[in-house]
């Protein structure tokens, strides 16, 4: 019954706009060769790198669609199993990294070596069909007017003590993904569960103040950045970055910070294989990677800068692990947590 | 002109191919076999894995609200990951088959048996990839769910086969250099074996045709011994033969000179001669001259004879009794010395000695020949075996030879003194040489009762010559 019911949350999430799914289309360079990449990255942050990439190979027209990563993965899975709509991509780069996992573990992904991709630590690439371009952590964002001078909590401990000790000054005042609606959301907030004890306390600790489930990170920070909420929690750090808001602090907690590789995939079926993985070898060289480290999309190596010990780098391994993540049980499990906690508080 | 046949391949060569296809051989048996226990031991290692992941997924198993549910564990994938590069699959089913969690059972897979509990192994397609799987059950007895629930977990086989083929390598690596080395050192060992058979065949290259002496045979090894001594055998017998043709022509020559020359003048005697007794008296000349003649070339021609035949006959057992009873039988000696006495002295036991008849006979005959034309009668035959050496002796009552005249005799032309016209002085050395192809020699000794010529051999152990 569990299976049938997650297979008709996937058909209900696909079937509103078939075809139409993406959330905007921009087209670089203007050769005669098309290529479709199709990306949770919005347009707006890569925009220079996939300009540069247009430059450098005037033979190929890229056409950049943006999409949500649940319909993203819907519709590469049904591409892969025969029965997609519309032209596949020949390129996918998600942040969802266990929807990437789950496809490639479903053999939809095509193989690629070269020195570029050899080089890549294990960690961030699974059976030469999946890659970690991009590292970037997931924080903690607050208001710096609405914190004053009071301490800024450096972990998570901290600031499940401030909802502890203030439930009444905080409620409603603390935000994160909506983990049904944002497959990033579901992916931190599964990481969390395997990560630390904490996650309950956590959970507890948001049904206790009222947090808020919402979704998209441009909506958040925004929020963040206008006084609507002091904190939010589990942030992609890049999208922040990106945003530059003055009143927006960021925290990468001390305990542990989970960092997301964003992933590149080649479909099975893309019929622009050789442009895919000449875009695949452009992102991991050093100019593209200089250019994503610039645009807040990988992280700084150096301790020094960022203030996070190594021990505290929980890097989202791309792994069969994540297998787990997607698991219809699993996801009943995290799902019924979730909801009791947030008790449809701040559910769309 | 017929082509020359292609050249068979070097023995060095040939030695070589067959180490290389034993090795070869013994090569392929072992990565066979390396390659099965690699299989075999990757097989055991993986499946262990997988039965241990599958039993993490059914520890998880909880009831919940009447049904089974799956907390599924990370490091039941965790553990698969050992296989880093091997894509996954797993089903979690009801006791009526109906999905509880995962993948969901694969078109390919087997039914399950209810009833069994021991983990079944078994191969499938995992989306066109070969895959191993293995399906293990847990019962429940709850209050509120009862039966048996089944997980089956897979993975692709890319692990497996990367083991196997490590396996097989690390096993292999060392036989492989070991092969090389094996190779290197039996190059080594073949040419330093054929080298001699080489250096051999450059001296009979560079030989000069006439060149018949021995080859060396220092340092030769046994097998090419026996091959170079057969050769050497047969150069030296080319050599003698080659010898005594070269002799036995100038011999001819310088012998048939004088007596051709003293016909001639007697026959221009005869022609000039006008009276009817000196005619006569010429013509008995001439006669005598051409009878002695005659006797020369027989010497010549028997001379030859023996030296051919002590090179090329076989040797046989021959009783000495039998060598002097027919000469005395075929009673030579009345031709050559009519009236003289001739006794034959034998005994009851055979005298064997490993000869040949012919050359026996010819020796004998001639010492017989010397004994009636210089000797004093009665000249007296024997043969008689003493201390292992057989004897066949002529014995005369007269002096012997002057000593100076004994010590020169037995050479070519040596002819005495008293040599009559008849002799060519050739019967000694026929004597001579028979002794030295049979290993014997002459033994002439001087007794008050007369003079005795012995020609003496080793005497053969053996049965009396059929």
């Amino acid at each position: 019954m569990t299976l049938l019911r997650y297979a008709l949350a996937t058909l209900l999430a696909l079937l509103p706009v078939p075809g139409a799914a993406q959330e905007d289309i921009a087209e670089f360079g203007s050769g005669a060769t098309e290529m479709t990449l199709m990306s949770t990255t919005d347009i707006a942050i890569i925009a220079p790198v996939m300009q540069r990439f247009a430059d450098l190979n005037p033979d190929l027209l890229l056409r950049y669609e943006q999409w949500g990563s649940n319909a993203l993965f819907a519709r590469s899975r049904a591409a892969c199993e025969g029965g997609g709509q519309g032209a596949p991509a020949d390129a996918i780069l998600s942040s969802a990294v266990h929807h990437m996992v789950w496809l490639v573990n479903a053999a939809c992904a095509h193989r690629y070596v070269s020195p570029r991709t050899s080089a890549l630590p294990p960690v961030r690439r699974w059976r030469d069909e999946v890659w970690g371009l991009t590292e970037e952590p997931a924080v903690i964002i607050y208001n710096k007017r609405a914190l004053g001078g009071a301490e800024v909590p450096r972990s998570r401990f901290a600031l499940l003590d401030l909802m502890r000790e203030a439930p009444e000054a905080l409620r409603g005042r603390i935000a994160t993904y909506d983990i049904a609606a944002s497959g990033l959301g579901y992916l931190f907030a599964h990481s969390d569960s395997l990560e630390a004890s904490t996650f309950g306390a956590m959970l507890e600790g948001f049904a206790r103040v009222d947090a808020v489930a919402t979704c998209c990170s441009t909506e958040i920070i925004r929020g963040v950045a206008d006084g609507q909420y002091d904190f939010a929690y589990n942030v992609l750090g890049s999208y922040v970055a990106s945003v530059a808001e003055p009143d927006v602090g960021v925290i990468l907690p001390e305990d542990y910070t989970l960092i997301l590789s964003r992933s590149y995939m080649i479909p099975r079926g893309a019929r622009q294989k050789e442009g895919a993985t000449r875009l695949l070898d452009f992102l991991l060289s050093a100019e593209a990677q200089g250019m994503l480290a610039e645009i807040g999309l990988v992280m700084s190596a150096d301790a020094d800068e960022h203030g996070l010990v190594p021990s505290a780098r929980r890097l989202i391994a791309l792994s069969p692990s994540l297998l787990v993540a997607l698991d219809a049980n699993t996801r009943e499990g995290l799902f019924s947590i979730w909801n009791n906690a947030f008790s449809l508080g701040g559910s769309p | 002109m017929p082509r020359p046949a292609p050249a068979a391949p070097s023995l060095a060569y040939r030695v070589l191919g067959a180490v290389l296809v034993i090795l070869l051989a013994g090569g392929l048996l072992v990565a066979g076999s390396t390659w099965f226990n690699g299989r075999q031991a990757a097989r055991q290692a993986y499946d262990r894995i997988l039965v241990g992941a599958a039993n993490d997924i059914a520890e998880s198993i909880r009831i919940q609200d009447g049904g089974p549910f799956v907390d599924l564990p990370v490091s039941a994938f965790e553990l698969l990951a050992q296989a880093p590069d091997d894509r996954i699959h797993y089903a979690v089913t009801g006791p009526g088959g109906e999905p509880v969690t995962g993948f969901g059972v694969l078109p390919g897979h087997p039914e399950h048996a209810p009833g069994r509990i021991a983990p079944e192994f078994f191969d499938a397609d995992l989306q066109g990839e070969a895959a191993r799987f293995v399906t293990v059950t847990r019962r429940f007895a709850e209050r509120d769910f009862s039966g048996e629930v089944t997980v089956t977990v897979g993975q692709t086989l890319r692990a497996r086969r990367a083991m196997a083929l490590a396996l097989m390598v690390d096993a292999l690596l060392p036989m492989v250099l070991a092969g090389i080395a094996l190779m290197g050192i039996s190059w080594v060992v073949i040419r330093g074996a054929v080298r001699p058979l080489g250096a051999l065949s450059q001296d009979l290259a560079f030989r000069d045709p006439y060149d018949l002496t021995p080859m060396p045979t220092e340092g030769v090894p046994q097998e090419l011994r026996v091959m170079l001594d057969a050769m050497n055998r047969f150069m030296g017998r080319l050599d003698r033969q080659m010898g005594s043709m070269r002799n036995l022509i100038s011999d001819t020559a310088h012998q048939l000179r004088t007596p051709v020359a003293a016909i001639r003048v007697q026959a221009e005697t005869l022609l000039e001669e006008d009276s009817p007794p000196g005619r006569a008296r010429a013509g008995e000349r001439l006669l005598a001259r051409t009878r002695s003649l005659g006797r020369l070339l027989d010497q010549l021609l028997s001379r030859a004879l023996v030296i051919h035949r002590t090179d090329s006959a076989p040797r046989v057992p021959v009783d000495l009794r039998e060598i002097a009873l027919e000469i005395v039988e075929r009673r030579d000696h009345e031709l050559l010395a009519p009236g003289a006495e001739m006794r034959l002295e034998i005994g009851p036991e055979p005298v064997m000695v490993m000869a040949e008849v012919f050359s026996l006979e010819e020796a004998a005959k001639n010492l017989l020949a010397n004994a009636l034309r210089h000797g004093v009668p009665p000249v007296v035959l024997g043969a008689e075996e003493r201390d292992g050496q057989a004897a066949l002796w002529v014995a005369d009552a007269g002096p012997g030879p002057a000593p100076e005249l004994l010590a020169r005799l037995g050479g070519r032309f040596e002819r005495t003194a008293q040599s009559q016209e008849q002799s060519a002085g050739l019967g000694l050395a026929i004597v001579k040489s028979v002794a030295e192809a049979f290993g014997g020699r002459v033994e002439m000794t001087q007794e008050a009762t007369g003079f005795r010529v012995a020609l003496i051999l080793p005497a053969a152990p053996g049965e009396e010559a059929p």
